[in-house]
């Protein structure tokens, strides 16, 4: 077996382990009366070991990836998105072993789980580093960036469980529509991955030519059935759908009928689960939340910005700007993305002021660190696949 | 605005909400609140004591740490409001007519919005300048307001605190022991094995650990004050330098802003990745995105006048040879040179021709015009030669019946020919255009186009950056000041003789309580103390203790 | 009375405090778009080319006289136009202190020499090759003229192509007094 192919087998294999160790936290939290007691549980105790092993063969898909393609596996939106969920369990793992509460794992193993899913969606294969990525801060900024967003977003993960516990989610209020609009986004991540990965299965495929935004003709091709064509499109593949609409060179048609396929898929399964349970589906994973204790959540959130606001400042920032300035000659070139960067700061600035000088903690510490997770993600995702710039690398 | 004298007997200034000495409440809001509020140890800041004069109240409008959340706030928005469309820097468009046209033509109505607002070059804008300006302000004043009257409370503050100081804080516990002044000693050994700094003072104990942590927040707002510094450096002549140039293969070129420096175009070179070296790893990725740029090289060679030349005089000395790739500069005195674009197959360096007899199509052999440098006469055989008569570089049709350049760059190069051979040793004459023949008389001869040579061209940027070193210092600053504040926390614990065998004990931390809680209990188990509370966890925290202790 | 003297302490402090704050943003905004270039008054740049009879030029070999630096282009319409005069009045101030220097950029020297034996130009004609000179005095259109007085200071840029009056009355300016 070669290289690679041993790397998708461990990553597949940690997959896995972290499904199989959100069932034992679930075991944990069902098991325990109250935060307290569930602490040093069995079922606990089985799912950190779960964790640590398909941690363990993430680290081993990571390493051997980065012998077979010679370079750190950071380079492209699959690889990028993996090791940020990579590192999102290791974060975890290392606040587990700070305060030791599986209702942690419940909720952040399946959002490494969503995130490494969503990754898979993107190009897999090995692609060799182009000149401007040929660095080793290529290695040093990604992982540190990413390492201080994945302890980010374990505070948020905090914040979640926060919430979930603690809005009245039998009433109507805003803080009830809000936490559905957190959970439906999640939804919506997986209608993606269902999507894609339906397609994927039958194989299917569409070419078109078009006219690109600086007038010149090029080609793209489909993994969807086209909803919307692109610019003066005209078919390759012979007897593919005609698209409902063609759009302006601007627009990617091809990541809009990729949107709109996912949401589409995302708001149906939305639905279907509201038709089956008939409550808020916020409500599904509000007893999951309830044996938490507030404060050590508020604790966990605040600990967990205080451990990443630093990191994050270090890889996101200052490297960074060391490594803008020696590829691109200028260390702050306003790129979408080194701004969204620069936003993701001073959020955590604002937040981090707004809880010291200004006692904002509890409910709304819990918000802004969701809120907190929403720019990051923005960052990796939209920022990426809409708002192009130097780093749309994918 | 008289000061405050507390029971204690001690002076505080006007605004002091708990005294700096013994920690007693001053305002009647701190002495009605079941919990007291900790920040800045309850000092008088002084932006909130004075507000009299518009100065003043300028001040304390940049004091406010509200106000300075509002401007991050403000900050953040305007920058996420600039990356909803392209920059101007990212438009290829010169002229304003042409920006404006580019944000129309792309994005419509919001387009020109946009662009009228001036949110296209949001970033240089007088506003958001100003808004980083305010920012600055913020920090420094609000910083200064804020580190000197907690410094002087810290410094102050007193190993025995009243009781009512005690009876406020989150965390607290109060209750007979059966030895008091045992379980004091016990806790202070225990207390300083947990590297505390113990003061003891008449039935009190105050341990204490990380104050520098409180620190943090003011060291790292220095690293950005001296980041901001460094960029505002940059304006000043001398300090910055950011040019782009163009150098084609085999030219010397002035080093645009490094005077006296000269660069020399060896070759450029640009790789992809072949399947033939990676074919194994990146084949797949070779066959799925097609070409993939490997290496952007131009190597070049570095001169600079002697001492004393003056520039333009060509007496200069060679300094180096390097090979600029990209995340590679080529470095001097200060100077990067940095490989940003090129060209290929754009620009003609030369162009070979055969002398050509019409009716037989016979070959009296060829020559070479270099179009950047041309010679006049070319020897092609016995008795036959040309003469380069007149050249126009960059041939733009006639004027006047004569031929017109409009530049001196080869972009499309005419040339009269004179053509003398054995048959017509007077010579005749051809005017020689891409895809264009013009005789005067018909000619026995003709000039037949053969090659042409073309050259790379890179695209480099000079940059030299002196408040580098400034931002760098700045970043590092910044980085210890936010590592102190938040990877330590400023930890205190006070314990002391109530009425009778009480013992009174309390606890604050500005973060990080469940550690403080599991020192507390460590503490506990040693010494015999008083149980204690957190009051902001209503959640049964008792349970917690036991969970651990199981 | 030293409540009123630390309140007034106070005053002034943070009046400095904030007048030297607010000034540096002002600064900031103000020359945000500044860029340093060559302008009257300021020092014209030394510089060193050899002309096309293979003559050295110093710059400041010419101090104590005006100097009409003129930078052209043998495919630059106007500048044709321009050279006819310069040729004239380079021969009428022959001897009184105003020197031209005619520099061309990049032009290839076969076409400059036939330029020059064209339009039968006397006064000195460099090409500047690897454009030091052309960087140093930051020229965009052509033709560009500096007017260089006897102290080597910059009078006047001119950067259109001018009458036959007008060159010699900017000629007659430079002239030493």
């Amino acid at each position: 077996m070669g290289l690679a192919a041993l790397s998708s087998n461990l990553l597949l294999v940690s997959f896995i382990a972290y499904l199989v160790a959100t069932l034992f936290f679930g075991g944990a939290v069902k098991g325990a009366k109250s935060e307290a007691t569930y602490q040093n549980n069995r079922w606990g105790k089985i799912a950190i070991i779960i964790t640590i092993i398909g941690f363990i063969s993430h680290i081993g898909y990571f390493i051997t990836r980065w012998i077979a393609s010679g370079h750190a596996p950071v380079s492209n939106m699959f690889e990028f998105t993996t090791a940020f969920g990579m590192m999102l369990v290791g974060s975890f793992i290392l606040l587990f072993y700070l305060y030791r509460t599986p209702s942690l794992g419940l909720f952040a193993l399946p959002i490494a789980i969503i995130i490494i899913a969503y990754a898979s969606m993107f190009p897999r294969e090995i692609t060799p580093l182009i000149p401007a990525l040929k660095s080793y801060w290529l290695t040093v900024h990604v992982i540190t960036a990413a390492l201080g967003e994945s302890i980010l977003a374990i505070s948020a993960v905090a914040g979640l469980i926060f919430l979930l516990k603690n809005i009245d989610l039998t009433k109507k209020s805003k803080q009830r529509f809000w936490i559905e609009a957190v959970i439906f986004t999640l939804i919506l991540v997986v209608g993606f991955v269902l999507s894609s990965t339906t397609f994927k299965l039958i194989g299917y495929e569409a070419e078109f030519t078009y006219i690109d935004k600086n007038e010149k003709p090029a080609k793209i091709e489909y993994n969807y059935p086209p909803l919307f064509g692109m610019h003066q499109y005209k078919a390759i593949t012979p007897e593919v759908m005609t698209p409902w609409a063609e759009m302006p060179a601007i627009i990617n048609a091809k990541t809009l009928t990729t949107f709109v396929w996912a949401v589409t898929t995302g708001i149906l399964l939305y639905l279907i689960l509201r038709l089956i349970f008939r409550r808020p589906i916020a409500t599904l994973f509000q007893p999951f939340a309830k044996k938490a204790n507030s404060q050590l959540m508020d604790e966990i959130g605040y600990r967990a910005v205080m451990i990443g606001f630093p990191v994050f400042t270090l890889g996101a920032l200052i490297f960074a700007m060391i490594w803008a300035h020696e590829a691109w000659s200028r260390f702050w070139g306003w790129d979408p993305k080194e701004v969204w960067a620069l936003i993701t700061w001073l959020f955590y600035a604002a937040f981090l002021h707004l809880r010291l000088s200004r006692g904002w903690d509890g409910e709304k510490s819990a918000w802004l660190a969701v809120i907190g997770f929403i720019i990051i993600m923005f960052n990796l995702i939209a920022v990426n696949l809409i708002i192009a710039g130097l780093h749309s690398y994918a | 605005m008289s000061k405050i004298k507390c029971q204690c007997g001690h002076e505080n200034p006007f605004g002091t909400v708990l005294c700096e000495r013994c920690g007693r409440p001053q305002t009647e809001e701190a002495k009605a609140s079941q919990l007291v509020d900790m920040r800045y140890e309850g000092s008088a800041r002084r932006s909130q004591t004075y507000n009299r004069s518009i100065v003043d109240r300028i001040w304390n409008f940049f004091s406010s740490v509200k106000i300075g959340i509002s401007i991050i706030i403000a900050v953040l928005v305007t920058s996420a409001i600039g990356t909803a469309f392209p920059q101007k820097l990212y438009v290829p468009a010169t002229t304003e007519v042409e920006l404006a046209a580019y944000y129309e033509r792309l994005y419509w109505l919001f387009g020109t919005a946009y662009y009228k607002l001036g949110f296209h070059d949001m970033y240089n804008s007088w506003w958001f300048i100003t808004l980083i300006g305010m920012l600055g302000i913020s920090i420094i004043i609000a910083s200064v307001d804020r580190v000197i009257p907690l410094y002087k409370s810290l410094k102050r503050q007193r190993t025995k605190r009243h009781p009512s100081f005690m009876k406020k804080q989150r965390i607290y516990g109060e209750g007979p022991t059966e030895k008091p002044d045992v379980s004091l000693g016990k806790a202070e050994e225990k207390l300083k094995k947990l590297r505390y700094n113990v003061k003891t003072e008449d039935g009190a104990l105050l341990a204490e650990k990380n104050r520098f942590s409180r620190w943090g927040p003011y060291v790292n707002h220095t690293g950005l004050i001296i980041f901001f510094i460094g960029i505002l450096l940059r304006g000043i002549p001398g300090f910055y330098v950011d040019e782009t140039m163009w150098l084609l293969e085999g030219d010397t070129k002035a080093v645009p802003g490094a005077t006296g420096y000269y660069l020399e175009s060896k070759k450029f070179t640009m790789e992809t990745y072949t399947k033939d070296e990676a074919g194994e790893v990146f084949g797949e990725a070779l066959d799925r995105v097609g070409m993939i740029a490997k290496n952007y090289q131009t190597d070049v060679a570095l001169y600079k006048d002697k001492e004393g030349a003056l520039p333009g005089s060509g007496d200069q000395e060679f300094v180096k040879d390097y090979s600029i790739i990209v995340n590679d500069p080529l470095n001097f005195d200060g100077f990067n040179v940095f490989q940003m674009d090129y060209r290929q197959d754009e620009d003609l360096k030369s162009m070979t021709f055969q002398l050509m007899e019409k009716s037989t199509e016979k070959s009296l052999g060829e020559f070479t015009v270099n179009l950047v440098d041309p010679e006049q006469n070319y020897e092609i055989a016995e008795g036959a030669s040309v003469v380069l008569s007149d050249y126009y570089p960059d041939f733009d049709g006639m004027e006047n019946g004569e031929p017109k350049s409009k530049s001196s760059i080869p972009n499309n190069p005419a040339f009269i020919f004179k053509m003398i051979t054995p048959e017509k040793p007077k010579g005749e004459m051809s005017f020689v255009a891409i895809q264009q023949t013009l005789e005067t008389e018909e000619n026995a001869y003709k000039v037949k186009f053969v090659s042409a040579e073309m050259r790379d061209k890179s695209g480099f940027v000079v940059r030299k950056d002196k408040t580098l070193y400034i931002l760098l210092l700045g970043g590092i600053i910044f980085m210890i000041g936010v590592i102190q504040g938040s990877y330590w926390n400023h930890r205190r614990i006070w314990i002391q003789k109530g009425l009778d065998n009480e013992l009174l004990i309390a606890g604050h931390t500005n973060k990080n309580w469940f550690s403080l809680k599991k020192e507390l209990d460590k503490v506990q188990d040693f010494a015999d103390l008083p149980a204690y509370e957190d009051r902001q966890d209503k959640e049964s925290n008792l349970e917690i203790k036991e969970g651990e202790q199981s | 009375m030293a409540k009123a003297d630390k309140k007034k302490k106070r005053l002034i402090i943070r009046t400095i405090v904030l007048l030297l704050l607010v000034s540096v943003v002002i600064y900031a905004v103000a020359f945000k778009d500044k860029v340093k270039v060559l302008a009257v008054g300021d020092m014209a740049p030394d510089f060193e080319l050899v002309d096309l009879e293979g003559n050295k030029h110093r710059l400041s070999d010419y101090k104590g006289q005006g100097v009409f630096l003129n930078f052209w282009g043998t495919w630059c319409g106007p500048c044709k136009k321009e050279m006819p005069h310069m040729e004239k009045l380079h021969k009428e101030f022959e001897g009184k202190d105003v020197q031209i220097l005619a520099l061309t950029i990049k032009d290839p020297p076969l076409k400059v020499k036939a330029f020059r034996d064209q339009y039968e130009l006397t006064f000195p004609i460099a090409i500047d090759k690897t454009e030091v000179v052309k960087e140093a005095y930051n020229i965009s259109p052509l033709p560009t003229t500096f007017l260089i007085n006897d102290k080597g200071k910059i009078q006047k840029i001119i950067k259109w192509a001018m009458s036959e009056e007008e060159i010699r009355s900017h000629m007659e300016s430079i002239q030493p007094k």
